[in-house]
């Protein structure tokens, strides 16, 4: 599919905005709906709509069979050996909160230590920091090289005999960085420690094989990758998740309720309380079969191409800082010099173009990166050279409506 | 170029901005005050000096957007000399200019806080204009939580 092809899928990218057509930049906040996620949520509605698991009735098998089928689609998608090692959970925040309450309580107390890096995003640093006050544990940090990179060296150097829980982001909201996550998670096996992949910038954007990362947690979000809002995964490993205790209790997640003593069901079950997300693990399937017609493979190539390109145009307007490494994934996250990145989104928002503005959920990296807050364009399937080129006229615009109103 | 960003950007917001009136702390003042925009990382420090129900001084220190800043310098210059009370009600009806709500300034001078008019017709940065003014009604409300 070309470019002009994909865009098509996007009802939303054909509109105007302030009277200019929009050139849709935030796409690591949020990505757009393909027309077939959209409908499939649609359909779902008007159709099937039931609650899964428990019906007799017609209705509820079809709604079980969507919302099981989509399970099967995610093992496939990032590779898990069984679909009991893939968990709906509200998006990636859940999944790390859940692993941090369930596996974290049960498995780390006083001296012990928790390694994240300081450029994570807040959900994955703050689980942490809780989980180090209520149990007396170490909170460590690995860290950054002055590229925004992280060095096996310093990885080496953090984890110690004493880590139980290592947890760091595949690829950064903000510099674009692209971890070694397979490399941190044998050292982090070397010395006993489970290894947790925030994955919520990378599979949307890259192919994820977690039986090769061979990383014990994985979560994701749905919405950043064409699904809707509200829905995400954590992966675990089957021999993990078996003795983990579950977060929340309730309705679907029992096989037996006595008055005073209750058993879970089995897994992938026994984490999913209450009846779940089932239209936004249907779009999630739908989602992932659309990424899938087009290939991770290509979509990582698109975005690749657009990113130099963008690196390559941005690096020549005077008094513009790119933050983060050379290589990196589709983002670019900037300032203009005395302007504030509020005001820089202001101008293009008024030329149509959107861009995120603000500390993106990185407080420690912004103060890392010596800044209150910082501009990120950020760049998915449906984006083109023309969006670049948008960008890069706004950018002027702005350079030039600041140094004329000063 | 959009008239409704030059009405943004006027040239008194950006000579505030440029030029920040009333900018540090006072180190002996009897009220200081911090808060933050958490969606943002905008931080606003208002120190004032309150005696007998009268401002006397007030100052501003943070970090922020040409708007946020530039409203935080003119607040400072409007509410030197007021009394609390007179200040609190200045806040009100900023509040609902910024919301483009009507409002009545009655005998109240608005001076240069007029020319942020435009920022209503952005929802997004309503926030940056309205910090500076959250943090004062947040100082002078906690300091009449502490006398009671």
């Amino acid at each position: 599919m070309i470019t002009k092809e994909i865009r098509e899928q996007f009802p939303i990218l054909g509109q105007e905005v302030n009277g200019k057509p929009l050139t849709y930049l935030d796409s690591a906040a949020t990505s757009q709906k393909p027309i077939s996620v959209i409908e499939t949520l649609a359909h779902y509605y008007k159709n099937d709509n039931s609650n899964v698991h428990r019906g007799v009735h017609t209705l509820g098998t079809r709604a079980t069979d969507g919302y099981e089928g989509s399970r099967e689609k995610v093992r496939r998608f990032i590779n898990a050996s069984s679909t009991e090692e893939v968990i709906f959970v509200r998006g990636t925040t859940t999944a790390i909160n859940t692993v941090a309450s369930s596996y974290g309580r049960a498995n780390i107390g006083e001296g012990d230590e928790i390694v994240i890096t300081p450029m994570e995003h807040h959900s994955n640093i703050i689980p942490w920091q809780q989980l180090a006050k209520e149990t007396g544990a170490t909170l460590k940090y690995i860290p950054l090289q002055a590229d925004g990179t992280i060095s096996l060296s310093d990885v080496e150097n953090t984890i110690t005999a004493h880590t139980k829980i290592v947890s760091v982001m595949y690829v950064s909201n903000v510099l674009g960085t692209i971890n070694p996550i397979k490399d941190i998670t044998e050292i982090a096996h070397r010395n006993d420690a489970v290894m947790m992949v925030d994955g919520a910038q990378a599979a949307p954007h890259m192919k994820v094989d977690v039986q090769e990362l061979d990383c014990d947690f994985f979560a994701f979000s749905a919405h950043k990758m064409c699904g809707p809002t509200g829905i995400g995964v954590l992966y675990g490993k089957k021999q993990l998740l078996d003795k983990m205790e579950p977060v929340e209790f309730g309705g679907e997640m029992i096989d037996f309720v006595g008055l005073y003593d209750s058993t879970w069901k089995e897994l992938p079950w026994k984490f999913e309380g209450g009846t779940p997300i089932i239209a936004g693990a249907i779009g999630l399937g739908a989602a992932i079969d659309f990424l899938e017609q087009i290939g991770l493979d290509e979509i990582e190539k698109i975005e690749h191409e657009l990113v130099e390109y963008a690196m390559e145009r941005m690096s020549t307007i005077e008094g513009l800082t790119i933050f983060g490494p050379r290589n990196r994934a589709g983002l670019v996250t900037f300032n203009l010099d005395d302007v504030h990145p509020h005001d820089v989104a202001t101008v293009l928002d008024t030329e149509g173009i959107a861009v995120r503005a603000g500390h993106h959920c990185a407080q420690p990296l912004m103060k890392w990166l010596d800044v209150t807050a910082t501009a990120r364009a950020s760049f998915y399937l449906y984006n083109t050279k023309d969006d670049v080129d948008a960008l890069i006229e706004g950018l002027k615009t702005t350079k030039e409506y600041f140094g004329h109103v000063f | 170029m959009s008239s409704n960003l030059d009405q943004l950007y006027r040239q008194v917001i950006m000579d505030h901005y440029k030029n920040p009136r009333n900018k540090g702390v006072i180190e002996d003042g009897s009220l200081t005050v911090n808060l933050n925009n958490p969606t943002c990382g905008d931080r606003i420090q208002i120190s004032m000096d309150v005696e007998d129900g009268k401002i006397k001084d007030a100052k501003f220190d943070g970090e922020g957007c040409s708007i946020s800043l530039a409203s935080a310098s003119m607040m400072t210059q409007s509410i030197i000399d007021l009394p609390v009370d007179e200040a609190l009600r200045l806040s009100k009806v900023f509040s609902d200019m910024m919301q483009g709500k009507e409002y009545d300034d009655g005998d109240l001078d608005l001076g240069d806080l007029e020319s942020l008019q435009g920022v209503s017709k952005f929802p997004a940065r309503i926030k940056c204009a309205t910090l500076a003014w959250k943090a004062l009604e947040k100082g002078v409300y906690e300091k009449d939580g502490e006398q009671q």
